[in-house]
């Protein structure tokens, strides 16, 4: 699983890096940021949909692999 | 002695002017039917919205009223989302539904940026402040907060009944806002007579509203000259020196962003611990799982940020247009109510409850797109160590007389009295 934030949504409620600080952090003016590459750690997929879910402009995607693994 | 130009009008001038714009007539009093007289100024409001919210969003569930010269009162969510996001249709140049309405070409700027701006500007007025308020920046405040929330809970020594709106959620944002803008400690008490005059005032006769409005600038810009010629690093100083498109703000854009920082910064913090803390006082099982569960805090915070909502905003409609089903004429109010979205069924399970675990909580409590609560980290922190400090000095406490406890009006809502009695 991978998480993005689409930039032009996020308003900098930060609720992502309240909740799930080890996948999303703030930048200098408060929006999110997804921390590296985005690949959620095997075990944190629950933690990366928590934040989804309350982000409360719906910023945040989920992609979910799918198929094969690589 | 330093001397700034942009500061220097007599604010006892300026004051007396009568402001451009357009005056609509003061109607008060009892409301015939809430779907189409609605006032959020009326007692009945004030005590007790939700009721009135629920009934409107099954029968309505967009409201209108002829007061304040017209508006609109949307109920549902969906309906409050979009208007939050259209900001090509309804404007911000004024953000408080009263009986005045500035000038048009005061937009997209408007009186206290960038609260009041519509885009293009907003975003460079909105820039500018961000980064004072990212969590990161608000921490600084943190111990600062927690010990200031001891000092306040240390006099209440020997009381057995306090007053946890006048006496202790009130003072929390004051010191703070203060702190942040550089203003003196002592000078709180001052602010809550600006606040009251500005948010509580609004069908004051108009004279009387402009007096006590320059009240606020004088203070303001006292404030102002004092930072110029003794220049600190604090919020003043950094408006005073900050430029947009490469040119310093006009006099009146620093205090404006001042006032909004006083104004948005105290009554809404202070509503949203007093309400927390009211819930709380009535709701023993979930004081005492609080207090046994410090880490499940930051969780009910949203859950008390949704289900009490302190602050709602308010729109101007641009054009004539029919909106999902509304006849919306020109310059119509729309009184954006976070506090009705945050209920709405169609949006949250048990919505009229108040679920201190709830794990998803996409509430709408600091407003939805580019106007997002610029202080809403500053306000998440206020709230917690408020909170956090109240429930590991207090042990029980309880409603003294809930008859006693009282509620503002108009569009940020929270206890003004609220006697709990402490054991």
């Amino acid at each position: 699983m991978k998480v993005h934030i689409d930039s032009e949504r996020c308003q900098g409620h930060g609720r992502c890096y309240d909740l799930t600080p080890g996948l999303f952090a703030d930048d200098e003016e408060g929006y999110g940021q997804v921390i590296g590459d985005g690949v959620v750690p095997p075990g944190q997929e629950g933690q990366a949909r928590l934040a989804a879910a309350n982000c409360p402009e719906r910023a945040i995607e989920l992609l979910e692999e799918t198929g094969h693994d690589r | 002695m330093t001397v700034d130009d942009r500061f220097t009008a007599d604010p006892g001038e300026s004051g007396d002017e009568e402001p451009e714009g357009t005056r609509s007539e003061i109607i008060t009093g009892p409301v015939s039917d809430w779907a189409t007289d609605f006032s959020h100024l009326e007692p009945e409001w004030a005590a007790d919205p939700y009721p009135i919210q629920e009934d409107l969003r099954q029968r309505c569930p967009i409201a209108h009223t002829g007061r304040f010269g017209g508006g609109w009162l949307p109920t549902r969510y969906e309906d409050v989302a979009a208007i939050a996001y259209d900001t090509d249709r309804f404007s911000s140049r004024q953000i408080i539904m009263g009986n005045f309405r500035a000038p048009r070409d005061i937009a997209p700027i408007g009186g206290s940026p960038p609260i009041s701006s519509d885009p293009p500007f907003h975003q460079h007025a909105r820039k500018l402040l961000l980064p004072a308020f990212t969590k990161t920046a608000v921490s600084r405040q943190e111990a600062a907060t927690r010990s200031f929330c001891h000092s306040l809970i240390d006099a209440f020594e020997g009381q057995d009944v306090v007053d946890a709106a006048g006496d202790y959620a009130q003072h929390i944002p004051m010191r703070v806002i203060a702190d942040m803008l550089g203003f003196p400690p002592q000078d709180g008490p001052q602010f809550r007579e600006f606040v009251e005059d500005l948010l509580e005032g609004i069908n004051l006769p108009p004279d009387e509203r402009f007096t006590r409005v320059g009240r606020l600038f004088e203070y303001l810009l006292a404030q102002v000259n004092e930072h110029v010629e003794r220049p600190r690093e604090d919020l003043t100083s950094y408006l005073i020196d900050a430029e947009i498109f490469g040119r310093k703000l006009e006099g009146d854009q620093v205090t404006g962003v001042m006032a909004l920082l006083l104004i948005a910064g105290i009554d809404t913090s202070w509503s949203a611990i007093g309400a927390a803390l009211w819930h709380l006082a009535r709701t023993p099982a979930d004081r005492s799982r609080l207090a046994a569960e410090p880490g499940l805090l930051p969780t009910a915070v949203e859950e008390f940020l949704r289900a009490f909502a302190p602050v709602t905003m308010a729109r101007l409609v641009k054009e004539d247009m029919n909106w999902r089903g509304a006849d919306m004429k020109a310059d119509d109010w729309i009184l954006l109510s976070f506090p009705a979205a945050n209920r709405d069924p169609a949006q949250f399970d048990r919505a009229d409850e108040v679920v201190i675990d709830r794990a998803v909580n996409r509430h709408a409590a600091f407003g939805l797109g580019i106007h997002r609560c610029l202080g809403s980290h500053l306000a998440r922190m206020e709230l917690r160590v408020a909170l956090e400090v109240w429930l590991e000095r207090i042990g029980e406490f309880s409603l003294a007389d809930p008859a006693a406890v009282t509620w503002s009006a108009g569009q940020i809502r929270g206890p003004r009295a609220l006697p709990l009695r402490l054991s």
